[in-house]
């Protein structure tokens, strides 16, 4: 009998508690925060979405290498003399920029937010954002470019480029060639005097290395 | 006091068609509102905004939610017997709105003040079952047919506590008719039944009495319309949703009208038979707050507060499991009805 009646007791007890515990809440200022309206502070150091800086990117391509999930594509030019790279041809640290960056793409649906190709840039120009709202229903608008060269601009540079490397080849060939002639004379002039061995089997002339840019 | 639209168009078979329209126009308009006052009640509870995009507070919400559900496709499962599927959420709502023909929203506006008024009230509400447990087993799936019994066990089970709970203020009135309640409560609110009523000083006997009636009427009136802690029927986390499984669109919105309508209704009742129901709590201190329009204020609030006391409940206590709740009824509110109508029953015998 007394636990029957004890029984009531702790369940109106335990029920007032609980009534009281959710009365008092009613009145807390809700803890919920309107996404869109309203914003959580970002930690300092948040890793999001990359951002980088065509001004002073140098197109070394040390963060292509650097990532380990291969999502940056880097392609570069040359410059030929008399041509400068964007506005001043120089970063904002004084640095000499010697390549046309044509394309600079990071592949977002790929990228793993790691930050390893932020510690490699040697001008500090690629670094993340605060921005992490860019989803899209497009797989391909993931892919973002970043180069300040539109298509038609990073083809002319190419075509410079090719244009001017062929300039040098001829040049270089011409070079080579007359050389080659005046040794030949010289050559000629000696064995006129005391003729001897013909050293004409020497390597066709011209440097071969020119780097195509296009292979990149 | 005669009814207002007998008085004004006159007593003949079309006043009793248009009577019922204001209170299903309230109905409708509670259930949408009660709802979104379940979810904004909720959601200050813990500690949550609630729904705040659709109008000014989220006030457009449920109408939208309403208009979602009429436009939806009603699916019904293979091999659900058809008929008695469509039949149920409608005998369920019927059911339910019946129960409202008693309910004296003041003293000159009441649907029907029979002189049996209670004894319907607690007979006509009791078809619901035969509709849940209709769409349990209409609707061909075993959660269907669980919910639909175990509403079935519980509300006749607890009908037993809810007669005998007001079977106290029958005792001391005299009566079934529920406008008779409210009118035996004039004069304040000491005067009324939850105070032990009109009467001389010997009523504070009574007080104890009429307060565990109160709330064993409150607590098996919250099982019978299946609220928490009493919502084995639903069981979210063992029946999916009871009833509610396989139906969709209007008719799963049936089943929800109904269910807020009963909420309503219960608090009507326990406003009617111990709150005073529509008399003010000055008495006829100010006339002015107890004239017909004020009544209405005065029942609606009343009862409007014990609505809110029924969500502040859904939100607070946790589900009782199958054999608590047949515990708690049969060993605990039973007795103590029948002692309280015990008790009630030596009163009147030495001081009336």
């Amino acid at each position: 009998m007394r636990t029957y009646f004890h029984h009531i007791y702790q369940s109106v007890y335990t029920i007032m508690i609980g009534l009281s515990i959710t009365f008092k809440q009613m009145f807390h200022k809700a803890v919920t925060i309107q996404y869109p309206e309203q914003r959580l502070q970002l930690p300092e150091r948040e890793r999001n979405r990359l951002f980088v800086n065509m001004e002073d990117c140098i197109g070394c391509d040390q963060c292509a290498k650097a990532c380990p999930v291969s999502c940056i594509d880097i392609e570069t030019v040359k410059v030929i003399p008399g041509d400068i790279v964007g506005k001043t041809g120089v970063t904002s640290q004084g640095k000499k920029k010697a390549l046309h960056v044509t394309d600079f793409t990071i592949d977002f649906a790929k990228c793993c937010y790691c930050q390893l190709c932020v510690f490699p840039c040697p001008t500090e120009c690629i670094y993340m954002t605060d921005v992490f709202e860019f989803s899209t229903f497009e797989r391909n608008n993931l892919v973002y470019q970043f180069s300040d060269l539109t298509p038609a601009q990073s083809d002319e540079k190419k075509k410079m480029w090719a244009d001017y490397s062929a300039e040098q080849e001829k040049k270089k060939a011409a070079a080579a060639q007359e050389a080659a002639a005046k040794k030949a004379a010289e050559e000629k002039t000696k064995a006129e005097n005391k003729p001897a061995d013909k050293p004409e089997a020497k390597n066709t002339p011209g440097n071969k290395e020119t780097e195509n840019p296009k292979e990149s | 006091m005669e009814n207002i639209f007998t008085k004004w168009l006159g007593d003949n078979i079309l006043t009793y068609i248009l009577i019922p329209i204001p209170v299903l126009i309230w109905v409708s308009l509670f259930a949408l509102y009660a709802v979104l006052a379940e979810r904004k009640v909720s959601a200050w509870m813990q500690n949550r905004i609630g729904p705040n995009r659709t109008g000014k507070f989220g006030l457009l919400q449920t109408i939208i939610d309403a208009i979602k559900l009429v436009q939806k496709e009603i699916v019904a499962p293979y091999r659900t017997d058809k008929f008695w599927y469509n039949l149920a959420p409608y005998i369920v709502f019927t059911a339910v709105f019946m129960g409202y023909a008693i309910l004296p929203f003041s003293s000159v506006f009441i649907s029907a003040d029979l002189n049996i008024g209670l004894f319907y009230f607690f007979s006509i509400t009791s078809i619901s079952v035969v509709g849940v447990l209709m769409a349990g087993w209409a609707s061909n799936n075993k959660y269907s047919l669980f919910g639909g019994m175990r509403t079935v066990a519980q509300i006749v089970s607890y009908e037993i506590p809810t007669a005998l709970s007001a079977l106290v203020v029958v005792m001391l009135t005299g009566t079934l008719s529920m406008q008779k309640y409210a009118l035996i409560q004039e004069g304040g609110i000491f005067n009324w039944f939850i105070f032990g009523g009109p009467g001389d000083i010997t009523k504070i006997i009574l007080i104890p009495i009429m307060l565990v009636s109160m709330v064993i009427l409150f607590i098996s009136t919250l099982a019978e319309s299946n609220r928490t802690p009493f919502d084995l029927t639903e069981a979210d986390s063992e029946l999916v949703a009871g009833v509610h499984i396989e139906y969709s669109g209007m008719r799963f919105a049936m089943f929800f009208f109904a269910e807020y309508a009963e909420m309503f209704a219960v608090s009507g009742v326990i406003t009617t038979l111990f709150l005073g129901g529509w008399q003010s709590p000055f008495g006829e201190l100010i006339p002015f707050l107890n004239s017909p329009v004020m009544q209405v204020f005065w029942f609606l609030a009343k009862s409007l507060t014990l609505v809110f006391v029924q969500i502040w409940f859904r939100w607070t206590l946790p589900r009782v499991r199958i054999d608590q709740l047949m515990t708690m009824c049969w060993k605990f509110l039973i007795p103590i009805t029948l002692v309280n109508v015990f008790l009630v029953g030596i009163y009147m015998l030495i001081f009336k």
